[in-house]
């Protein structure tokens, strides 16, 4: 019952953050600036995790490889698919959950403790349309292309790691990144990115609007924003891959 | 001028607001006192509509708020200016650029204008110069000044100080209630200060509403309140030694 409650006040959060912007010069301005914020900032670490989460599978794949029938270039079509279908959009947008999400959460709930929010509502201000839809419209955005980015350094981690370990070629590793290569998997990945991106931001942004009493609120509102973005994460993918993979 | 009418509110079945009816004039300081906890801050947040009232009306000069849709509100919410207790700066802004955001955001000036209307509200409030700080780097007496200089930027009709002396020593809330005194005088506005702060009420109380359990128990101002033989009104104005002190002396006099 308190989820369907919880779940009727997002949705009518999200009517009044999808309205016409007071001013859409600061529209542009803001959506620009968390595009800084939430995007670019975001940049070290899906690198860095990329990386090395490529060279792990590329390296474990390689492992695992111990019957002759099975061809050389495997490793990297193992390392592309499992990449491009699972690890980048879903693994990096599950961290990203608790980076921008948390970010996010912790933002606006301490400006809504600090009465900011309401100083922004005495001026006229749509405080949620304002807050909100810019961070959604830079999750949007950019998450697909962190998510590409992403996606480039995991197969770049896997082919380092190889060839590091001396477990293959160059040209048997492309061989296989090529080999079977489905250019739906890039739509499919980037459209489940646009979705995480939009659960994440969202649902972080529900979260800190609604926090009442302290910093400890905030807190705790930051904690219940991760959780659940992780888990709108997990359902979102599992209903986006019987809809686009199986149907 | 305002007016409220029948205004009542509730929070999860506990009602802290009943059937209030008061006047707030233009051109005058209007007081809301009471302890804490009577419910002075939720009737001043009902009268902007950050709360919405269960029962009753809200009238800016005549324009019933209460009945307004978003975009007839916020309308109305720009001839309204809020200092708010903790001054709600936007952190992320200078000093400038927090008086800058509503004028920038509801007028069509020139950036020069902004700039020139920016610098004058900061004078006003004697931050000249101040311009490029940010608020953690300000003083809470400073916070509030430029809490007011934001409040002032858009010419509002409305101010409403929630507690602003709280946190402040005495010659700086003194300095601060001359200013909220004056612009409501230069400007014409109609103010509205919540306070339980008995010095406000003595420098600055053209007009004083004191809540008591969520109920209006009493109206008058500066003057008739110190003399008032309401038990309730009379434990509040006199509930420091120094008030007390005070009344003595008076009566002291008045038996000579």
């Amino acid at each position: 019952m308190k989820f369907l409650q919880q779940f009727g006040r997002y949705l009518l959060m999200l009517k009044v953050v999808f309205s016409k912007p007071d001013k859409w010069k600061f529209y542009f301005q803001k959506s620009i600036n968390e595009i800084e914020l939430i995007g670019i900032n975001s940049l070290p670490i899906v690198a860095l995790m990329s990386t090395f989460m490529g060279a792990v599978i590329a390296l474990q794949t390689a492992s695992s490889m111990e019957s002759p029938l099975l061809p050389d270039y495997t490793v990297g079509f193992i390392t592309q698919s499992s990449t491009i279908l699972e690890f980048s959009p879903t693994i990096i947008c599950l961290i990203l959950a608790g980076k921008v999400g948390s970010n996010v959460a912790s933002e606006i709930g301490t400006m809504r403790v600090t009465e900011q929010i309401d100083a922004l509502e005495i001026m006229g201000v749509n405080s949620l349309n304002f807050l909100v839809l810019p961070k959604i419209t830079a999750a949007v955005v950019f998450f697909p292309v962190l998510i590409i980015f992403s996606m480039a350094l995991s197969m770049l981690g896997g082919w380092l790691a190889l060839l590091v370990s001396d477990l293959t070629t160059t040209e048997i590793y492309i061989l296989g990144i090529r080999a079977f290569f489905n250019p739906f998997h890039i739509t499919y990945a980037l459209t489940k990115t646009f979705v995480f991106g939009f659960l994440i931001v969202s649902i972080s942004s529900f979260y800190g609007y609604h926090v009442k009493g302290g910093s400890l609120d905030v807190g705790r509102a930051s904690t219940q924003a991760v959780v659940s973005s992780s888990i709108a994460i997990l359902i979102a993918n599992f209903i986006l891959t019987q809809l686009m993979l199986l149907s | 001028m305002i007016e409220v009418k029948g205004l009542s509110k509730s929070f999860g079945g506990q009602q802290v607001l009943f059937d209030i009816n008061h006047r707030f004039e233009n051109g005058k300081v209007n007081l809301i006192i009471g302890q804490s906890g009577q419910g002075k801050s939720v009737l001043a947040k009902c009268i902007v509509g950050l709360y919405e009232a269960d029962a009753g009306e809200i009238l800016f000069d005549q324009r019933n708020f209460s009945n307004m849709d978003r975009a007839e509100r916020s309308e109305i919410r720009q001839e309204i200016g809020m200092l708010f207790q903790g001054a709600a700066l936007f952190d992320s802004l200078t000093v400038e650029q927090n008086v800058m955001f509503p004028l920038q955001m509801f007028t069509n000036l020139t950036k020069a204008e902004i700039q020139q209307r920016a610098d004058f509200c900061l004078e006003r409030v004697n931050l000249a110069g101040r311009n490029k700080l940010y608020p953690s780097e300000c003083s809470g007496g400073m916070q509030k000044r430029v809490g007011i200089a934001r409040a002032i930027a858009m010419n509002p009709k409305y101010l409403f100080c929630d507690e602003p002396n709280s946190g402040l020593d005495p010659k700086t809330s003194i300095v601060i209630d001359k200013l909220i005194k004056d612009i409501t005088v230069e400007y014409n506005m109609t103010t509205v200060v919540i306070t339980h702060d008995m010095n406000s009420v003595m420098e600055i109380g053209d007009s004083v509403l004191y809540i008591h359990q969520g109920k209006k128990w009493w109206e008058g101002d500066k003057n008739t309140i110190i003399t008032d033989q309401n038990p309730e009104v009379e434990a509040f104005v006199y509930a420091s030694s120094f008030m007390k002190e005070i009344r003595t002396q008076m009566q002291q006099k008045r038996s000579l």
